[in-house]
Formats: C-alpha cells, sequence, structure tokens
C-alpha cells in the first residue's frame, strides 16, 4: 500500500473499530435511525471541516469559521424578522459575504506575508463581533420555507431518517473531495503544503492560489452557518463557540497531515463521524459524563499526532533507491 | 548561437553583483559557469531564470531579445533550471510533479490516465523504470532529479541550468545523471552546468566560463584547459592596487604561541588537525568553497562540537562545546553569510555594536545608554563607518559598512582570537582595503587572526601564515616568503591527497 494512505486507513480502521465496540455493547447503534441522527448531527460540522481540510492541506489554518457560522445564523435569523425577504436570497447574500471574507483573509496572509494563524485570528474576532453588532440575543426563526427544509428527509429502511441537511453534508464532501484531488486548483493546493518556494517554481500563482483556499473555506463556514441554522431554527451569536476546534481535530483525526500537504477530504468525513460517534455511545451509554468525549477525542488527536510523526520519520529513513 | 548576453550588469545597495558579464551557449553543448561564492553565477542564473530583472545588457535567446520576469515565463521561453534542493514536490506523485501547471483535463477535472500517460511518456528515454504514480518521496534523489530533469525539458526544451545538481549524490548516482545530460546534449539542448566540483567539469563539460567578483574572468575550452590554470581564474592572480601598497613583508618572526588546537575534527566536517596560534598572528584560511574551511572555523569556534582532540591554552584545556563557551574563552566568529547570521537588520548599529558586549555580562545587568552610545560612536570613527549616526538601521547601511560594524561587535568584545569568515564578501574595493589595513591594526594590539578567504590576494596580503585545505582536510601550511599565488594554487590543485608541502 502507498505509505500516503497509511493515516486514512488508520481512521477509517478506528472508526469501524469503534463501531465494532459500540455495535457488541448496544446492538441498536446498527440502526439506520443512529446512521440518521449522526449525519444529521454533525452535518455542519462536516461541512465547515471540509474547508478546513483544504486550508490544512496547504500548510494553513482558519479560525474564523466558528464565529462565521455564529454570524451567518444570527444573519439569517435577523434578515428574516426584519426585512421579510425569502430565504433563498438570503442565503445567497450570506454565502457572498463568507465568501468575499474568506478571500479577504486570504489576500491578506498573501499579501503582508502573514502567518494565517494572526490574519484567522482577528477575522475570528471580527466574525463575532459583527454578530454580537446584529443581535445580543438568540432570534428564533419563523418561516415556512424553513419548516419544509427541516423536515425533508428520506425514510430509511429501518425508519432512519436522512435528512436534507445530512445528504447537503454528503454532497458537500463528494464536492471537497473532487476539488481537493482532482482539480488543478486542488493540486496546487497539495503544492502550497508541500512547499511554498518549491510550489512557486513549478509555477503556482501563490496569490491566487491562497485566496481561493481561503474564500473556499468562508464559503463551507457560510454553508455551514445556514445548515446550523437549519438544525437550531434560530440565530445566537453565542453559538459554535470553539467550533473551529473541532474542525481542526476531525481534520486531523481524519488523518491530514497537520503541516499540509498530505490528506484526504474522505478522511475528514470519517474523522467527523468518529467524534459523534463517541458522542453518542456516551448518550447510549447515559451513566458517562459528556466530558468524556473530550477526553477520548483529546487522545485520539494524541495518537494520530504521533502516529503522523512516526509515519514522517519512516518515509523520510526507509527511502528505496 | 543559442543564447548569448551581452554586458549583463546587476547591482545590488553596496555591492555590483554582476558587472559587465558576457556569456554564450551554442545549441548541444554543456558549458560550466564557475566561480566562488558571491562570483555573480547566482545572479546570473536568477538574471536568466526571471528571479532578478537586470539593470543593463541584453539576454538573446535565439536571434530574439528576451526579459523574463518569472520563473514561469522564462520556462515559456524555452528556459529551464533544476536547483540543488528545491525542485519538485516530495508530497505529489511523480506523474502529478511531472505535469504540474499541465494537467490533462476532462470536464474541468484532471483526468488520472491520462496524466499518467503524459508522465511516462515525458520519461521516455531516460533510463527510469519507475511507477508514476507512486509519491515522489519514494525515490532517491538521483531518481528525483532526473525526474525534475525531464520537467524541466519538456516544459521548456531549448536552455537547460543545471544548478549544483551533484551536490547530494554519491558517485554511481553521478554517472547516472552524467549521461541523461549527454543524451540532452546529442538532442541539441544548451545546458549550463553549475558545479564546485572540478572533476565533474572536467568529465561533463565542453566550455567554461569563470567568474569572479561579479566580472568574466574567461571562457575557454575544457580541453584547453588545466586543473591549475582553471584554479587560478577562479581564485584571482593579479593584485588589486589597493591591497598592494599593505602587503605584508612576510619574514617568519616567532611568537609566544597563544593556543593550540590538537587532533581537532568531527567526521563529515573536517580530518583531525593541528593547529598553533601565535599571539598578535594572522593565519590565513585557504582552499576551494566546499573544501573544509568553514567547517574548520565553526569547529573552533563550538558552532559544531569536536569529536576528537581538543583545544588548550596556557593554563589548560579550553571548552569549546558550544559558540556561549567559546566566546566565554575569549574567542569571536564572524560568519560568511553576513545577512543571515551576522547582523540584526532592524537593529541600529549601536543596538549590533553592544549586542555580544551585553549577552557576555548578561542581560540582568544592562550596560549603561551612555556607554553604549561612547562604544558605538568610538568605532564608528576608528572604523570609518559611514552613517548619519549611531541610530541609523544597521540594514540601510552598505555591505562594506556592515561588514565593519559586525567587526566592531567583536572588537568591542576584545577576544584573543578572532574568526573572520570572509570579511571582504560582496563589499566594494575601498572598503576592501580598509577592512584589511583594521586586520593589521588590531593584531599589533596582540589580538590573534584567523581570516577565511576565496581572495588569495587578501590572504597572501594579510596572513602571517596560511594553511591550505582541500577534500575536508588541511594539507599545506605556507609561512613567510613561501606565501605567495602559486604555492597556494599548486597545494589546492594537488590531485594527490597525501603530500604537504
Amino acid at each position: 500500500m502507498n505509505p500516503r494512505l497509511y493515516p486514512l486507513a488508520a481512521t477509517i480502521a478506528i472508526f469501524l473499530l469503534a463501531w465494532g465496540i459500540c455495535v457488541a455493547q448496544f446492538p441498536y447503534m446498527l440502526s439506520t435511525r443512529v446512521v440518521g441522527n449522526l449525519l444529521t448531527d454533525n452535518a455542519y460540522l462536516g461541512i465547515v471541516a471540509v474547508g478546513m481540510t483544504l486550508v490544512i492541506l496547504s500548510g494553513g489554518i482558519d479560525l474564523s469559521v466558528g464565529s462565521v457560522i455564529a454570524f451567518s445564523g444570527v444573519f439569517i435569523a435577523v434578515m428574516l424578522r426584519d426585512t421579510g425577504m425569502h430565504p433563498l436570497p438570503v442565503f445567497v447574500l450570506l454565502l457572498l459575504i463568507t465568501t468575499a471574507f474568506g478571500a479577504a483573509m486570504g489576500w491578506l496572509i498573501y499579501a503582508l506575508a502573514m502567518p494565517p494563524f494572526i490574519v484567522t485570528l482577528a477575522g475570528m474576532f471580527l466574525m463575532r463581533g459583527v454578530a454580537y453588532m446584529l443581535t445580543i440575543d438568540s432570534v428564533p426563526i419563523n418561516h415556512g420555507f424553513y419548516d419544509m427544509l427541516g423536515k425533508a428527509y428520506w425514510l430509511m429502511p429501518g425508519k432512519g431518517r436522512l435528512t436534507l441537511i445530512g445528504v447537503a453534508m454528503l454532497a458537500v464532501v463528494a464536492v471537497g473531495m473532487l476539488v481537493a484531488h482532482r482539480t488543478r486548483f486542488g493540486a496546487a493546493v497539495f503544492a502550497l503544503g508541500g512547499g511554498e518556494a518549491t510550489a512557486r517554481l513549478m509555477g503556482v500563482r501563490l496569490g491566487a492560489t491562497y485566496v481561493r483556499i481561503y474564500a473556499f473555506s468562508g464559503l463551507m463556514a457560510g454553508l455551514a452557518g445556514i445548515v446550523f441554522s437549519i438544525y437550531t431554527r434560530s440565530g445566537y451569536p453565542l453559538a459554535t463557540v470553539g467550533t473551529e476546534l473541532t474542525a481542526i481535530a476531525a481534520v486531523v483525526i481524519g488523518g491530514t497531515l497537520l503541516t499540509g500537504g498530505s490528506g484526504y477530504v474522505f478522511g475528514t468525513l470519517i474523522g467527523v463521524l468518529t467524534m459523534g460517534l463517541i458522542q453518542t455511545y456516551i448518550v447510549f451509554d447515559g451513566t458517562l459524563s459528556s466530558w468524556w468525549t473530550k477526553i477520548i477525542i483529546g487522545l485520539l488527536l494524541l495518537a494520530f499526532i504521533l502516529l503522523q510523526k512516526g509515519l514522517v520519520r519512516f518515509s523520510g529513513a526507509g527511502r528505496p533507491a | 548561437m543559442l543564447l548569448t548576453i551581452r554586458s549583463l550588469t546587476k547591482t545590488f545597495p553596496g555591492t555590483k553583483a554582476l558587472d559587465d558579464v558576457d556569456f554564450d551557449l551554442e545549441a548541444g553543448e554543456v558549458h560550466a559557469l564557475l566561480g566562488e561564492n558571491g562570483a555573480g553565477k547566482s545572479t546570473l542564473i536568477k538574471c536568466l531564470t526571471g528571479a532578478f530583472a537586470r539593470d543593463a545588457g541584453e539576454i538573446v535567446l535565439n536571434g530574439r531579445q528576451v526579459s523574463p520576469r518569472s520563473t514561469s515565463e522564462a520556462q515559456e521561453l524555452g528556459i529551464g533550471t533544476v536547483y540543488q534542493e528545491v525542485n519538485l514536490l516530495p508530497n505529489l506523485t511523480v506523474a502529478q510533479n511531472l505535469t504540474f501547471g499541465r494537467e490533462p483535463t476532462r470536464f474541468g477535472l484532471v483526468d488520472g490516465r491520462a496524466q499518467r500517460r503524459l508522465a511516462e511518456e515525458m520519461l521516455e528515454g531516460y533510463g527510469l523504470d519507475i511507477d508514476v504514480t507512486r509519491d515522489l518521496s519514494a525515490y532517491s534523489v538521483a531518481v528525483r532529479q532526473i525526474i525534475a530533469i525531464a520537467r524541466a525539458v519538456a516544459l521548456s526544451g531549448k536552455v537547460l541550468i543545471l544548478d549544483e545538481p551533484t551536490a547530494s549524490l554519491d558517485a554511481r548516482e553521478v554517472e547516472t545523471l552524467f549521461d541523461v545530460v549527454r543524451g540532452l546534449r546529442e538532442r541539441g539542448l544548451g545546458i549550463v552546468f553549475v558545479s564546485h566540483f572540478l572533476d565533474q567539469v572536467f568529465a561533463l563539460t565542453d566550455r567554461v566560463t569563470v567568474l569572479r567578483n561579479g566580472r568574466k574572468v574567461t571562457t575557454e575550452r575544457t580541453a584547453d584547459l588545466d586543473r591549475v590554470r582553471l584554479i587560478e581564474h577562479m581564485l584571482g592572480h593579479a593584485l588589486e592596487d589597493e591591497v598592494v601598497g599593505h602587503a605584508k613583508v612576510h619574514k617568519s618572526v616567532t611568537r609566544p604561541e597563544l593556543l593550540r588546537f590538537e587532533t581537532f575534527g568531527r567526521r563529515g566536517h573536517i580530518e583531525p588537525f593541528d593547529l598553533t596560534v601565535g599571539k598578535g598572528e594572522v593565519i590565513g584560511l585557504a582552499g576551494l568553497l566546499g573544501s573544509g574551511r568553514t567547517e574548520s572555523a565553526e569547529l573552533m569556534f563550538g558552532v559544531e562540537r569536536a569529536q576528537t582532540g581538543a583545544a588548550r591554552d596556557a593554563d589548560g584545556p579550553i571548552d569549546l562545546g558550544s559558540p556561549r563557551a567559546a566566546i566565554a574563552a575569549g574567542f569571536g566568529f564572524a560568519p560568511e553569510e553576513r545577512k543571515e547570521d551576522g547582523i540584526i537588520a532592524e537593529l541600529s548599529i549601536r543596538e549590533n555594536i553592544v549586542l555580544a558586549l551585553q549577552a557576555r555580562s548578561g542581560w540582568a545587568r544592562p550596560i549603561p545608554r551612555a556607554e553604549q552610545l561612547r562604544l558605538a560612536n568610538d568605532y564608528i570613527q576608528r572604523l570609518d563607518i559611514r552613517t548619519s549616526g549611531p541610530e541609523k538601521a544597521i540594514g540601510d547601511l552598505s555591505g562594506g559598512n556592515q561588514q565593519k560594524v559586525v567587526l566592531a561587535r567583536w572588537l568591542a568584545m576584545n577576544p584573543r582570537f578572532l574568526i573572520l569568515d570572509e570579511p571582504t564578501r560582496g563589499i566594494d574595493v575601498g572598503a576592501h582595503a580598509e577592512i584589511l589595513r583594521l586586520i593589521q591594526q588590531v593584531t599589533r594590539d596582540g589580538m590573534s587572526i584567523l581570516v577565511i578567504s576565496s581572495e588569495l590576494d587578501e590572504l597572501i596580503a594579510v596572513s602571517d601564515r596560511v594553511i591550505v585545505v582541500r577534500d575536508r582536510r588541511h594539507v599545506a601550511e605556507l609561512t613567510g616568503a613561501e606565501i605567495d599565488t602559486d604555492a597556494i594554487v599548486r597545494a589546492i590543485a594537488a590531485p594527490g591527497r597525501e603530500e604537504v608541502a
């Protein structure tokens, strides 16, 4: 097997193992209901993690996405409450804003040669602040279109509900896979993650690539915000605090190298589902504190970082001629 | 003529990197471009590949004047480059690397099968039998180098620049690479070959152009050259007028011994050597780039720890385990890469001068500002540093004045043994002479100095003794009247490993 597939294989193995343990203890975990809920509950996280995967593949980081999701919810809720617009044009407007916001951060990172950490940290505070400026309360969303979106699902055999937002997440993952692994832009992202100087020598247009990477992440965060607003039926400026870190964790557990240049979007999906599975297990168990989720995710992260370190050393040392 | 360069000039603040350089390249020729560090090789190449814009002169490719502004523009014109290290992306597959930027697409998506086929076509004729779908990191440096050449040739196809392509290859790999290069010569490419391995230059190239101090020294057919003459060209022969005035009268004086290095060495850096340093003595270290000059200095200053031997003075053994220990022992070291290792460009002249002094006395005991100013003004005057004042950022000074500040920093420490690695690199002739004068002045006060330089004239002018380094070994020691260009060049060029002059 190609060594670059090891982390992905490890991710899938851990997911299957975890599920195996769950099913052994609670046979009901195998049902389509659990699967449906896993997809629905983690839809927004999966979408934002796809954007984060591209950012991390390029060797960057985007800390602003949690704030962008909260901003999106608040923006939609306030627009629907105050203007009477139909949700669809509001969605379009929102996606334009978040994409432009991401693009602006990408441009700053390139033009000022600033670390993405700093620029997106500023973006994080900025978006959270703007969300507060729109409202400080939790604003409910009451619109017929939202009722329809929230209730849209396909009943799987076994009474599991495959919801619209769950399907949206899977579709976004599929698009993310194509973008990352099958386009020239994706190749440029991997090239950046492999080394900026080399990428430039190979003809990557750095400025355009940076802008597009962070614009993509902004677009994904906006989409995740829409999905989150459908999921919660409200907009709240304090929502999704720390989601950017959860997304980063999902990407790393999904086998993407935190230093960039290696990884798979599909792995990120598995990473998100693994984290969701741990949460579901704790709910099923009923006696465990929900903090165990964090502890196990922490241990998993550590394990993956060690695995990656080991792989880097292994592939660096054992090089056949 | 495939490529003609006329009167190429490129100036950086404080130094003329290329001065009226001519160069030409025929189709079906391998043309070596030689010179020591700072001779202008990389500047010339960067002007060709679009990384630098030239100040004056013209570049004519296939009868048409060109001025590439970026690497990709140079590639489109037909000029491809393969560097020693940073060429390709090890985290992508061989096929992705080869086709990067021109991947075959279908409906906007990369067509993996066509990409693989294209990559395999590009590798045809290079004698490689590899799986293009594997990651590049799965293959050895030599294979990667050939893949990089294949990419450069496919993209450009007229001029191929090989910049130190063999630096990390073993002998067998070098031969494989040379076969590839010879094959490309047959196909009519013009190849510029940059290397500091003279054996390889003689084995592979048709013509040689030597640069020195930004000027072209000569272009000759390789077959008409011999080693000694080539090294003479590279290191320079004629004395600069400014230096002649200060040339040392070489007579052997017995000096009280200050330091002694015994079988001091480290594997892979420099073979164990013995060296005694007299009080107030100037020792020159001569040799080609990569011969072990800088490595010797780094060992003596504790940048790298010596594996064998010890250093001692009159009071017993000295600890040289780290630069800190070396400074405590009264050593100083002004490194070769001034811009990277020597100065902190944003800080002022005053701050740069007191830096090492302050580090020695500890941060808890700040040197009073008045004292700092006194020191700075004192050295600005003594070394004739051209500046509007001690608070000017050092990055704004010219190269020669920056070098003087670095010297001032170490002189302020008043070390007993100061190592200067290429102290006159990249500075103009006037400042050059002043720095040499300064070296002689401080040794009169009893400081001992080790000077590393590619400029033989400079070494001859200041040194009481010259050590010649070759193949990571101290091979000869010249004292007094023995010190002249011929003797040094002969010691450097001697093909045998054993004899000591």
